[in-house]
């Protein structure tokens, strides 16, 4: 539905600058296109050239690629809009989004700001402020003594009010520090005590609040909206529980096992936050639920469209960036409450270049090879990358979501799974694996999500190097290690023919298939290393020889593997897909190859598995230079001792100075990294030596850091 | 279409029967009892062929092998297969050299050559085997490693030195180091080929001692691997019994020494793999622009199969030699769509020529079709002549027992006519290889391009016998002579006694006409699997066509 024309004038809008990045930027500028409104986009030196930029009609270069200097340059993003005639800003998420001053400075330089006003920001963006305005509203809390007194007769009191458990937090401060769960009231004054004692030596003020601790909580969140006309309704909710490092990776809509009628508790407890700040534009209300008691309380509210909104639009059947807009020219909501649709069910994954078994650590790298799943009216793919495009530590790693929609639970949550298999991303590592790990198991197949869920199942989600599962795992590994053997043959062998066309085509005989021998078999090992998920440290090679039979077909045998030589016959389909037939079966087989290094990197899919493999030193196609000229850091990797960069990043601190004694686990250096600081701890007792990082130095993944030596 | 059978998998309809070439029937009777016989007895000999072959690729045994392997060496043929383009094609000579030569098993003569591509070039590979006497040279590696550097000088092929030898094996020096076709004449030969533009690449992946120290001395580009490739003219034990010095192989003559100081070696490879690796790349760095190596402008891509099923030809060549065959049934298993066009057909029917591709390369096809008469030498001579003349190769395929014999052969000039197929065959500067497929007896070999006529390459085929006559024949001749020898010293010869001397001769005939003792004395480049005779002769013609030919000159033609 198009933009009225009745908007337009001093409230319309027909061109718009989108004040962001990556999958947000673009999904915005989709909805505008559809809608006849133009749109411009803003990019770092880091973005140049990248989606966003190419999805826009004008781009706006505003500055270096540190997010500081240019995506969090207000000044700079209203220019930009001024000098391109842009009537609305469109903030995205992040960056600038839930700035109460940029909504305020878009406002006077007569911009329309296309959010909430900076007032309710402003009310929400303050923790303690936006709970006592809410109180006032009657949206539950969670229970909890925020006040002066601090005697531990009334604050037990209190907590017995209560009910344990309760958690017992210092006022000030943060990162857990200082923080009790009180189990019984046994406990209570130990505790307290406690508390008090580490809030005053860490943070100098030894003040504390006690709340209900809420053992199994879930995360709800409501998706809320409103026009500048006073009317505010909600789209329902969106289960975000399923969470690492704090921050969700699955979501869905609606939450899964609760009723209608706290469905409709929910809708209108943060309809009345709303309100109560006079909010427009979408807004999310995010509530704490306990998953033991049934209770809900206000935790806070994101002045903003979320990363998740799809879920909420796949389940309404609505545009939000549409709703955003017309609300922002003044339009009334184009629907009421009980117009608000509510169908089937939808799940949101969100795929990040991380690596999950160094405890999710972000990555970078590039894409050499992207290939989501097709796109169809239940299947959207958003994302603001390309095949070949780098994700830099600049920004968040995330690479795209994947959002499904089903005509209920299970029938999304299967069309989820199948998508996850096959969503094929080589180049850098990603949670994808992991998702598909999560989105399978039976605790979450039943909707029994909370925010601990990561952690409850952690057994079940990483593998213990040395259990059953992982020789399961093992023996597909072989499998996807034989499967690649013999495609990189089928690979190699094209590759040396297609060399050749144009040339001498008399020698193309030489290149037949089978290959020919005198009186044997044309006989090839290759050499894999699995990159397996077990762990960071499992390296494991895995040996195939394959024969070349008269067929044409292969005959392969993996080292150390107790099944049988296998007989596959390759056919290559493009550049990336193969068809292996083996005893009668036949199945598709995707590699993806890239040079990364010196090292070929490979990742393969073929039915439920994902593997990826690293070929060390080929003698095809690698040039002379591969060992003369390997990075330091890479033969440096191989010193005993070598303490390699978790991921990429600024050195913010360095500790020690190189030559230093150190102890086991002692802090070398801090780096940071896509707003996380690491501290790279020297892994034994010894001294430090080739440590040449210095503060404000970047450093790259897996690069040497340091060598801890014996004398 | 001349006597073309009609086949569904032709083309050719009744319409264009004037403009295709004439197609062969496969000439394979199967329902008859030879041809069951020679199936049992085909699958026989080629099995035994196979055991033979299967040996010989071991190495030198489990032992040395597992040794090598512990010294993180490949074994040569692995070596050659990661030197050459993935996936490509290997061409290996005389895989059975050697064989029951010597009291000590020397499996394929110590030394694998062959050829294959590199970076789209065909080279030609010479790698020693360290597993088979540590790699020194018996006067028979000497013999097979001159033989790969005579093709590759004749055929301008880029040579490929895998050195890993203690050099000339010291028990047999005398048959090693001092002739003419000697230990000498290896360094000899780089040196002219070098001179000529063929460049030579030596990769020392071992140990490279003494006179081997000159196959990388003497390459274009030489290659070291740290650790295993050691030059020396003289070892450590040598050397501390010669001058008291104490110093290790790798500090007297290793990739550092070499590749820093000596400069003996040009790159210094970390390990083997590195060390093939960078002989791929000098391989890839080859500029041979103007070296008159080129596609031959004859050649079409555009081919079609033979008509019937390779695996025939095993089939076809009586392990009888009594048993007669039209050779048109090799050749409609061997041309493209089996398609023949013969030439004078209805002359010298003993001989069959004529014109056919195979995988779009024409060639010109010479073969027995029973004894060689004045006329059926005539026609081949002229027939040589033409294929000259018009740069077409020749392909021979040899099943004969020789010239006619008697007053009438003899009064017709059959001596003459045999001179002028040899001076033909001699002269004529095409590319030649031959195939012996069944008998190769008398100056039939010679005619019909043997050993001595220096084809570009000769292979055998498991039922080939090559010697002076036939053993009957012999024994009946020696033992004619014997008798009168006895006579003449007036002593007695039983009958029993002729026939004991007979036998003995025929069972020495027998023996040193076998392919084995052939293919052991590098008579040949190998005995082959009849059904690989196509592919083979395909791989062989890519390697030997020329862009530039030679021409050909003559001598005088007795007439």
């Amino acid at each position: 539905v198009p933009v009225s024309s009745k908007g337009r004038g001093r409230g319309g809008i027909d061109k718009i600058l989108v004040a962001n990045r990556g999958e947000i930027a673009c999904r915005i500028m989709r909805t505008a296109r559809r809608l006849g409104i133009r749109t411009v986009a803003v990019f770092s030196d880091a973005d140049r050239g990248a989606l966003h930029v190419e999805s826009a009609e004008e781009a706006v270069w505003i500055g270096p690629a540190p997010a500081r200097f240019s995506y969090l340059n207000a000044s700079t993003i209203i220019q930009a809009a001024l000098r391109t005639g842009a009537q609305a800003i469109h903030p995205g998420y992040g960056f600038l989004s839930e700035s109460a001053e940029f909504a305020q400075l878009c406002e006077d330089a007569g911009l329309n700001f296309i959010g909430p006003p900076a007032s309710a920001i402003r009310d929400m963006g303050d923790k303690s402020a936006s709970k006592r305005i809410m109180g006032a509203a009657g949206v539950p809390l969670v229970p909890g003594y925020h006040g002066d007194r601090q005697d531990i007769d009334f604050l037990k009191s209190e907590a017995e009010k209560i009910g344990y458990p309760i958690l017992i937090k210092p006022t000030h401060g943060g990162g857990g520090k200082g923080m009790r769960i009180v189990q019984n009231s046994d406990e209570f004054a130990d505790s307290f005590l406690g508390a008090l004692r580490e809030a005053g030596s860490s943070f100098g003020i030894s003040t504390v609040l006690i709340e209900k601790y809420i053992t199994q909580p879930r995360h709800v969140e409501v998706q809320v909206f409103g026009d500048k006309h006073g009317n505010v309704i909600h789209l329902y909710e969106r289960d975000c529980s399923v969470q690492r490092r704090h921050q969700k990776i699955i979501e869905e809509a609606p939450a899964p096992n609760i009723s209608d009628e706290f469905r409709s508790h929910l809708g209108e407890a943060a309809v009345a936050a709303a309100k109560a700040v006079g909010y427009y534009n979408a807004g999310t209300v995010e509530f704490i639920m306990d998953t033991v008691s049934g209770q809900f309380y206000f935790m806070e509210m994101n002045t903003r469209l979320q990363v998740e909104h799809p879920v909420t639009e796949m389940i309404v059947g609505q545009d939000l960036v549409e709703w955003q807009i017309r609300v922002a020219t003044g339009e009334n909501l184009p629907l009421t409450q009980e117009q608000v649709p509510l169908k089937g069910h939808a799940f949101e994954a969100r795929i990040y270049a991380e690596n999950v078994s160094r405890g999710f650590l972000p990555a970078t790298g590039s894409l050499h090879y992207f290939s989501p799943v097709p796109i169809s009216p239940t299947v959207r793919v958003e994302t603001g990358v390309k095949e070949g495009d780098t994700v830099s530590m600049h920004y968040d790693p995330m690479i795209a979501k994947l959002v499904v929609w089903g005509e209920n639970r299970s029938a999304a949550l299967i069309k989820f799974k199948d998508c996850l298999l096959n969503f094929q991303v080589a180049g850098l590592p990603t949670n994808i694996n992991f998702l598909h790990q999560l989105a399978n198991h039976w605790a979450f197949e039943k909707g029994l999500v909370e925010t601990h869920f990561i952690e409850c199942f952690k057994e079940d989600l990483f593998i213990d190097p040395n259990g059953n599962i992982a020789a399961e795992i093992r023996a597909a590994a072989k499998l996807s290690a034989a499967l690649v053997a013999a495609c990189i043959c089928k690979m190699d062998h094209n590759t040396s023919k297609e060399k050749l066309q144009g040339g001498d085509n008399s020698l193309l005989l030489w290149y037949s298939d089978p290959p020919f021998r005198m009186h044997h078999s044309a006989k090839r090992v290759v050499e894999l290393e699995w990159e397996s998920e077990l762990g960071e440290k499992s390296l494991e090679l895995i040996k195939s020889s394959i024969i070349h039979l008269s067929k044409g077909t292969y005959l392969i045998e993996v080292e150390d593997d107790d099944s049988p030589a296998m007989e596959l016959k390759i056919t290559r389909l493009s550049r990336f897909k193969f068809i292996v037939e083996a005893a009668g079966l036949s199945i598709i087989v995707t590699l993806a190859r890239y040079l990364k290094d010196n090292i070929h990197h490979i990742h393969i899919w073929h039915g439920q598995h994902h593997h990826q493999f690293k070929q060390p030193l080929t003698l095809y196609h690698s040039s002379d230079d591969a060992y003369e000229n390997k990075p330091k850091f890479e033969m440096a990797s191989r010193t005993k001792g070598g303490v390699l960069a978790p991921m990429a990043g600024l050195v913010v601190k360095v500790l020690v100075e190189n030559g230093a004694k150190v102890e086991e686990g002692q802090p070398i250096l801090v780096l940071e990294a896509m707003k996380m600081e690491h501290v790279v701890k020297s892994p034994r007792a010894g001294y430090i030596d080739g440590l040449h990082a210095v503060p404000g130095s970047q450093v790259f993944d897996s690069n040497i850091l340091f060598v801890v030596k014996d004398e | 279409c001349g006597n073309g059978i009609p086949n569904s998998r032709h083309r050719s309809g009744k319409t264009w029967a004037w403009f295709c070439s004439a197609v062969l029937p496969d000439g394979v009777d199967r329902s008859s009892n030879e041809f069951a016989r020679n199936s049992a007895a085909a699958e026989s000999l080629l099995s035994h062929l196979r055991s033979h072959i299967q040996k010989v690729l071991g190495g030198g045994g489990s032992e040395a092998v597992e040794r090598n392997r512990s010294r993180n060496k490949l074994l040569p043929r692995e070596r050659i297969d990661r030197l050459i383009d993935p996936g490509a094609s290997f061409l290996e000579l005389s895989q059975l050299a050697g064989y029951e030569l010597y009291e000590e098993t020397i499996p394929s003569g110590g030394i694998v050559t062959g050829i294959g591509p590199v970076h789209g070039r065909l080279c030609m590979f010479v790698a020693n085997d360290p597993t088979v006497k540590g790699g020194t040279y018996y006067p028979i590696t000497v013999k097979k490693h001159l033989r790969a550097q005579e093709i590759a000088a004749q055929c301008k092929l880029p040579c490929i030195y895998l050195v890993d030898s203690g050099g000339a094996n010291l028990p047999k020096q005398a048959d090693v180091f001092p002739d003419r076709d000697n230990f000498g004449r290896i360094f000899y030969n780089q040196a002219k080929m070098s001179a000529e533009g063929i460049p030579q690449i030596a990769l020392v992946l071992g140990s490279c001692t003494a006179g081997g120290a000159y196959i990388p001395a003497m390459a274009d580009e030489s290659v070291m691997v740290r650790g295993n490739g050691t030059i020396f003219l003289a070892g450590p034990p040598l050397v501390k019994a010669a001058t008291g010095e104490e110093i290790s192989a790798e500090d007297l003559g290793g990739a550092s020494v070499h590749c820093r100081i000596s400069g003996v070696s040009d790159y210094f490879a970390h390990d083997e793999l590195h060390g093939l690796a960078i002989g791929r790349n000098i391989l890839k760095n080859l500029h041979m622009a103007g070296k008159g190596i080129s596609t031959s402008p004859y050649v079409s891509s555009d081919f079609k199969e033979p008509l019937y099923a390779a695996e025939e030809l095993r089939l076809i060549a009586p392990t009888d030699h009594k048993q007669q065959f039209d050779v048109r049934s090799i050749i409609a298993h061997i041309a493209d769509g089996s398609e023949f066009d013969e030439f004078k057909k209805l002359y010298g029917t003993t001989l069959v020529t004529g014109f056919a591709k195979i995988y779009g390369q024409s060639v010109g096809i010479i073969g027995n079709n029973g004894i060689l008469f004045t006329e059926s030498a005539l026609k081949g001579a002229h027939f040589i002549e033409l294929c000259a003349q018009r740069n077409i190769p020749l392909i021979f395929l040899q099943n004969i027992t020789g010239f006619m014999v008697g007053s009438k052969a003899e009064a017709s000039g059959i001596a003459k006519a045999g001179a002028k197929m040899v001076m033909a065959v001699s002269c004529s500067k095409v590319p030649k290889i031959t195939i012996i497929i069944g008998g190769s007896f008398g100056a039939g070999n010679y005619g019909m391009c043997g050993r001595a006529y220096s084809p570009d390459f000769l292979f055998l085929w498991p039922t080939a016998k090559i010697s002076i006559m036939g053993g009957a024949q012999a024994a009946g001749v020696l033992a004619q002579i014997e008798r009168s020898s006895k006579k003449k010293q007036g002593i007695k010869w039983s009958e029993e006694e002729e026939n004991t001397f007979k036998a003995s001769v025929m069972e020495a005939y027998e023996r040193e006409a076998s392919p084995y003792y052939s293919t052991s004395r590098l008579w040949d480049d190998g005995i082959i699997d009849p059904a690989d005779t196509r592919k083979l002769l395909g791989l062989c013609l890519s390697a030997t066509i020329k862009h530039v030919p030679d021409s050909t000159k003559y001598g005088v033609f007795r007439m």
